[in-house]
């Protein structure tokens, strides 16, 4: 008896804090489904007049959608680059004691930790020393500062799981150490890589300061753009509403998938 | 777990030793290159020793940021963390309430942090958002414009809003770890709720609670985006914090030479809490 007052217990204290989280967004949304008028005229708890207005201008306005397109080339850019290095190096941490090894790794965490507003002004003199100002690699290159640390780490996490026994048979019985690692290893990780790039995706995704510090027209992110509506005197409250609701989608739709490694995720590969 | 030494490994690790070296040391460098130095001007530099530092260790501006800063960080872990131990331990332990309470938690972790900005700024309104509406129809005089405490507490409650979860769902996955036959101990031992949390759940969790509040401070000590689109860091500049007085300093004002002072100091006290969490981090790997 006393555990099932519990577990109702527990469903009210749940119920409480998922309306917290998710009010909020719902407001977003609902916003999103409005005009203007309404937005600002009444107040009400949903559309009286459900509109795709808002969202229409996004996709058919090349200043709006093109922050999307710049914003998923970067962080695709990022993603893949990141898992390319970080794959060989959180073997290499992960099976072999080296000249360095823990100095390195944690000098790589170091990195994951650093606050972007230090970095911020020299990426951007940096940058456009070499003449990458507003490309997407350059975006690209500078949030490997933070997803670089933090695709090894999450490896270096899955892979010291694999025991290490399958290296040494897998040479023995004569594979070269890239076909293993291609044929069977990678395929042995393979749900750590998914979380991996998840991450790396996720946090090149979120990131403001370093993507609009680094950019102005040609490669100008989505978060950016949101930015420059909200200081511009005509506000157009349900045109940004539908922006945001947008930038939500990509990580709402992947979710599902790596619903069990969220923690491990967030928390570099240690849980 | 011996590991065989093998300096070839090394070879693995050029890669990401290149890149990173180019996005973070080179301009790293930069900055301490700015740091010691002051300009007239025309790109000519000269020499000025430790002068910077001074100037930014005796600033009244960047005292008021830095309390600020520990403030906000202290708030944000005394609410947040207990709350998540808290969540935490009344989640659904398994099934389809359980995989579907997970993504609606995890769902503001994903959002884009400007975006977290965004959404507040709207719901805290008190003309079109439903939290400043709602608060005005109850009669409290509520404004995060002008109001610096309001502007705090929206803050704040945004940021349990964002990341209270994260410490709910590292606790989650430390009390999943604990086998059945400890509760079915405690059970014949008649042990209360109480003594349940405190000998067997706690101690259990006290590895991932510890990452928590590590990756907690760190990321409220750096919180830049979020109360920037909010407030901008006023009224005035009581949310001011770290970042968002060194962005100001060094894009704002161009202050090259104070910004690069103040950035090294920053980044020794990261370091400093990095070299914490990577001691508990290893330590705990060692113990398991």
């Amino acid at each position: 008896m006393t555990t099932a007052r519990a577990s109702r217990g527990s469903a009210v204290v749940m119920t409480l804090y998922l309306l917290f989280l998710l009010v909020p967004i719902y407001w977003l949304v609902n916003m999103s489904l409005k005009t203007n008028a309404e937005i600002t005229g009444t107040f009400s708890l949903w559309p009286q007049n459900p509109t795709l207005r808002n969202f229409r201008v996004i996709l058919t306005d090349p200043s709006w959608y093109m922050g999307y397109i710049n914003s998923l080339i970067y962080v695709v850019m990022n993603t893949v680059l990141s898992l390319a290095v970080a794959l060989p190096a959180a073997y290499a941490f992960s099976r072999y004691r080296f000249l360095g090894d823990k100095h390195l790794f944690f000098w790589l965490l170091t990195n994951r930790m650093a606050p972007p507003a230090v970095f911020a002004l020299p990426f951007f003199q940096l940058y456009s020393a070499v003449g990458l100002f507003d490309t997407h690699i350059a975006v690209a290159l500078a949030h490997c500062l933070f997803n670089v640390p933090l695709a090894v780490w999450i490896l270096e996490g899955f892979m010291s799981g694999v025991p290490r026994e399958i290296d040494e048979t897998a040479y023995i019985d004569g594979y070269s150490f890239p076909r293993f690692f291609t044929r069977i290893f990678m395929p042995l990780i393979a749900s750590g890589i998914g979380v991996a790039a998840f991450f790396c995706f996720m946090f090149s995704w979120v990131e403001l300061l370093l993507s609009r510090t680094l950019t102005s027209v040609n490669a100008k992110p989505i978060a950016a753009t949101m930015t420059r509506t909200v200081s511009a005197s005509g506000l157009d409250w349900g045109v940004l509403a539908a922006a945001g609701v947008l930038t939500i989608l990509p990580g709402a739709l992947v979710i599902w998938f790596v619903r069990n490694y969220i923690a491990k995720g967030f928390a570099l590969g240690r849980v | 777990m011996d590991k065989p030494v093998n300096n070839r490994a090394w070879f693995l690790v050029l890669p990401v030793l290149v890149l990173v070296a180019f996005s973070a040391v080179i301009p790293l460098m930069t900055v301490v290159n700015y740091s010691v130095q002051d300009t007239f001007g025309n790109n000519q530099f000269f020499w000025n020793g430790l002068g910077w530092f001074q100037e930014v260790l005796e600033s009244d501006r960047i005292h008021a940021a830095l309390g600020r800063q520990l403030l906000f960080s202290a708030i944000i872990l005394a609410i947040e963390i207990p709350l998540g131990i808290f969540i935490a331990l009344n989640m659904p332990k398994r099934g389809f309430w359980a995989s579907l309470v997970l993504v609606l938690m995890a769902l503001p972790l994903l959002i884009p942090w400007n975006v977290v900005g965004t959404i507040w700024q709207v719901f805290g309104r008190v003309d079109i958002g439903l939290l400043g509406h709602t608060l005005a129809a109850l009669g409290i005089d509520y404004n995060y414009v002008n109001d610096p405490v309001d502007a705090w507490a929206t803050i704040i409650v945004m940021d349990v809003w964002h990341w209270t979860s994260l410490v709910a769902l590292l606790c989650y996955a430390g009390l999943q770890s604990i086998p059945d036959a400890y509760y079915q101990a405690a059970r014949i031992d008649q042990a209360s709720r109480w003594g349940v949390f405190r000998y067997i759940e706690l101690p259990k969790m006290s590895g991932v609670l510890l990452i928590a509040v590590l990756l907690r401070f760190m990321d409220s000590f750096m919180i830049y985006t979020e109360p920037f689109v909010v407030t901008g860091g006023g009224p005035g500049n009581a949310t001011t914090f770290l970042s968002i007085d060194l962005v100001k300093m060094a894009i704002g004002q161009f202050d090259l030479g104070p910004a690069a002072a103040f950035s090294l100091i920053y980044f020794l006290v990261i370091l400093l809490i990095s070299w914490v969490f990577y001691t508990v981090m290893t330590a705990q790997r060692d113990r398991t």
